[in-house]
């Protein structure tokens, strides 16, 4: 038996519990590569057995291998790069063995058959052909998002604020807020569709609903909990009551402001996609709500792709920008 | 080193508190004292003797019932920055830099932009060059406590109100603080009111050390340290008056037992033993 010790590495810390780690070795990287190099060639040469434009999954599977090696290339000389490459490797290499598979059991081997199960090739093609429309539903579907969050949150803010410093603003709509703000937002879609002239202004309505009680919530909540050293430390350095509320108590209060924006885009994301399909003509979730009355499960496997794309964008700007304004609070920055 | 001009005047005081049920404590009981200007003045005593309710009637954060606590003659009826305080939790904002926490002054008076070249000055003063950009997470109990000193003298008060700033730190970082507040004494000259249990602080910081009682607090006795401003903790007349400090101190501590009906309810003064 052979006792080596490790040089480079530090122990694991002894916390009680098992703590999350996976071997970082170029080895592991090399087979993620091999794997997703195998899909490719399992595509190219394995005859179809459906109808499906394979050549944009095939060039999809190709620029994923070019950056997986334009990655490291450059972590050759970035080790920090290079440690999230391997970390990551493992999970690139099921990935390439799960696309490999899928593409096996549909599109070579109609074990999954169509319309309703379609193979990577298939949603990659439709994506590919359907971009105008992916596109254009994206912008209609981000703008109704944006807008909406922005509003709400902008509202969730304000009341926030009134309800957690003005005793009268918290006996008067607290309560309001309290039962109104349990309502899942979706339940307002009818009435929304009645009052509002058109589709858009509706779902804006539903959207500020689902975002301004999150965050109204959240603010107040991060307000009231200030504690009271923070207001007599500022009394006896000069502070009045309006720089108490701005310079104490709203700052207090933003990392419940993020808390409250993070419920309230989760609220947000099911409520655009949830009024789009009831009551629109534009946006992803008009989309799947279309392609699906023409059983064209391609479109809507196609559309799923893209909102989780799209709505994972979202939400990492989301946490690294709460990370950069929140770099003041103790386990938050590295 | 110290005039005769008196800066903080208490007279009368009482302060009762009451509880959920409806019982009363007595924290404060015609409490007389007058502080001089240029003067450090400590007040010690076991826990509940009400040495903090007294300094916090000085800030403003608390009114007595019956009573005046003035400071050049104008009753003191709410904070101001003329009476600057240290917690005994630093209580710095934790979401600004150890510079913005000493600016904070600065912008609540709406100083900052005349002003703001002093930032520098007081964070030499109390020895943190360096952590000008570190956020409060980062810093030591030992280090929040100077920024928060530098945060109150910024201000340049009148009084500068220390209440047990030193008691959650460790006996090595507690004496290095000691001799920085006493240097930061003399060099701005500044009046110090301290609230301690530790009688070593008490001798090797003040001019006169208020000794107060518990339930009803009261000051039982104000002695004068006639020590060389140069203050040696192994110097005889140190130890003497160290030692004079405590028995009355635990004299404090019998005279009150003795007045206890409820056993359970037994005075701690281990605060006091500890310095020894």
């Amino acid at each position: 038996m052979t006792k080596r010790i490790n040089k480079k590495s530090e122990p694991e810390p002894k916390t009680g519990f098992s703590t999350y780690w996976k071997p970082q070795s170029g080895w592991w990287y090399i087979g993620a590569v091999i794997s997703v190099l195998v899909a490719l060639a399992v595509d190219i040469l394995v005859p179809d057995s459906q109808f499906v434009n394979t050549l944009p999954y095939q060039i999809f599977l190709e620029i994923f291998i070019t950056i997986l090696i334009v990655l490291w290339v450059i972590s050759v000389k970035a080790n920090s790069l290079r440690k999230i490459l391997y970390h990551k490797a493992q999970f690139i290499f099921a990935v390439g063995i799960a696309l490999t598979v899928w593409d096996l059991l549909s599109t070579k081997s109609n074990i999954l058959q169509l319309p309703f199960f379609p193979g990577p090739a298939q949603i990659i093609s439709v994506i590919v052909s359907e971009r105008e429309t992916f596109l254009i539903s994206s912008y209609y579907s981000l703008r109704l998002f944006f807008v909406g969050l922005i509003l709400g949150t902008i509202l969730g803010i304000g009341t926030g604020i009134l309800i957690g410093w003005y005793r009268q603003w918290y006996y008067w709509l607290f309560p309001i807020l309290k039962v109104i703000g349990i309502i899942p937002p979706i339940a307002w879609i009818p009435i929304a569709v009645v009052v509002f002239p058109n589709s858009f202004i509706a779902g804006l309505f539903l959207i500020v609903i689902a975002s301004w009680f999150p965050v109204a919530f959240m603010v107040s909540v991060g307000i009231a909990s200030t504690p009271k050293v923070y207001y007599e430390a500022a009394l006896t350095l000069g502070a009045n009551e309006r720089f108490l509320l701005t310079n104490v108590a709203i700052p207090n209060a933003v990392p419940d402001i993020f808390t409250g924006l993070t419920t309230a885009t989760g609220f947000s994301f099911l409520t655009l996609i949830v009024s789009e399909m009831i009551g629109a003509k534009a946006g992803l979730g008009w989309y799947i709500n279309w392609a699906k009355t023409w059983s064209a499960y391609d479109k809507v496997y196609a559309s799923i792709v893209i909102m989780a794309i799209v709505f994972s964008i979202i939400l990492a700007v989301l946490n690294s920008s709460r990370n950069y304004v929140l770099r003041w609070k103790k386990g938050i920055s590295k | 080193m110290s005039k005769q001009e008196i800066l903080i005047k208490i007279s009368g005081v009482n302060r009762v508190y009451y509880d959920t049920t409806g019982k009363a404590t007595v924290a404060l009981q015609d409490v007389d004292l007058d502080t001089r200007k240029g003067e450090f003045i400590t007040f010690i005593g076991p826990s509940g003797c009400g040495k903090t309710t007294l300094l916090r009637l000085i800030a403003g954060l608390d009114s007595p019932q019956s009573g005046v606590v003035s400071i050049e003659g104008q009753p003191i009826e709410k904070p101001g920055y003329e009476r600057g305080f240290v917690f005994q939790q630093a209580a710095l904002f934790p979401w600004k830099t150890v510079e913005e926490n000493i600016a904070i002054g600065l912008k609540a008076r709406k100083v900052f932009k005349e002003k703001k070249l002093y930032i520098k000055d007081y964070i030499d003063l109390i020895g943190l060059t360096g952590f000008e950009k570190a956020y409060p997470h980062e810093i030591s109990g030992g280090m929040a406590q100077r920024v928060a000193i530098a945060r109150a003298l910024i201000n340049e008060p009148k009084v500068l109100l220390l209440d047990e700033p030193l008691g959650a730190l460790d006996a090595f970082t507690r004496i290095e603080l000691q001799t920085t507040i006493r240097r930061i004494w003399e060099k701005t000259g500044t009046t110090i009111v301290l609230v301690t249990h530790d009688v070593d602080e008490a001798v090797f910081l003040s001019d006169r050390i208020a000794i107060m009682t518990a339930r009803p607090g009261r000051i039982s006795e104000v002695i004068t340290v006639n020590l060389k401003p140069e203050r040696d903790r192994n110097d005889d007349e140190f130890i003497i008056l160290r030692r004079r400090v405590l028995e009355k101190l635990e004299l404090a501590g019998k005279h009150w037992s003795s007045r206890l009906i409820d056993p359970l309810e037994q005075p701690s003064i281990s605060g006091v033993g500890e310095a020894i």
